[in-house]
């Protein structure tokens, strides 16, 4: 069995290449087909946001492989509830993704082998 | 035990200091490291181009003689070396750059080297992470 690991985005989208670089992770192990699961916490909940506009940053869209992560095998996506609230996150991106309270977090947290923040 | 050590802060910041001193104990108490991974900023560790001021601790130096001397696997992400501009000789000659700054014991290689650690160690260990 492979150990399970869980990958926690805590950047923002367009701060710097933190998010992108923690979704890489996440895309990586989806290509070892490893059982990965995403949790968007604090900041990180803004790369849900629907209607971003990347080309006014002169940067690339991270939504577009933030869809894809089904395909790659990554179908664990989860973020957090009071991130998401306390942001105002409205209408998002990646249906797929379920809100999680801070409790059911813990719970999460406690069921992968390894963790990763970023 | 066996741990992975991942790293994601420069040479300058106080969490490379803590990962080194925990690479150190652990060896120092037994325990074995499968490897290093050196992701985001914590890629500056391994370039020779870092200048450290004279009183103050030179971590890539510390990085490499421990690396060296223990014989450990340091790897450390291309992606995210290329993107800051740390390069060995085989990419500066690729990318024609007049810049390699990394070289042995220190190899470059991709997200899966971090993978592959997680899956063969019993705990991983992360340093500088947000």
């Amino acid at each position: 069995m492979p150990k399970s690991v869980l990958i926690i985005s805590r950047q923002s989208p367009w701060s710097g290449p933190g998010a992108r670089e923690a979704l890489d992770i996440v895309l990586a192990g989806g290509a070892f087909d490893l059982p990965i699961g995403l949790l968007f916490l604090d900041d990180g909940v803004l790369q849900l946001a629907a209607g971003q506009n990347a080309k006014a940053l002169q940067q690339k869209d991270l939504s577009a492989n933030l869809q894809a992560l089904p395909m790659f095998g990554v179908e664990e996506l989860f973020y957090c509830a009071e991130s998401a609230n306390a942001r105002g996150l409205g209408k998002r991106s990646l249906d797929e993704a379920e809100p999680l309270s801070a409790e059911h977090i813990t719970a999460l947290i406690d069921r992968y082998d390894q963790v990763i923040t970023l | 035990m066996k741990f992975a050590i991942a790293l994601f802060s420069a040479a300058h910041a106080p969490s490379s200091r803590r990962a080194l001193l925990f690479a150190q104990a652990a060896l120092a108490g037994g325990h074995q490291i499968v490897r290093l991974f050196f992701y985001q900023d914590g890629v500056f560790n391994a370039s020779d181009a870092v200048v450290t001021p004279q009183d103050e601790l030179d971590l890539p130096k510390q990085w490499r003689a421990f690396i060296s001397e223990k014989q450990l696997d340091g790897v450390v992400c291309i992606a995210a070396a290329l993107r800051r501009g740390v390069l060995n000789e085989e990419e500066a000659r690729r990318y024609q750059r007049n810049a390699a700054s990394v070289s042995a014991p220190w190899e470059l290689s991709g997200l899966g080297q971090l993978h592959d650690a997680v899956q063969d160690a019993d705990r991983l260990i992360c340093f500088g992470g947000a």
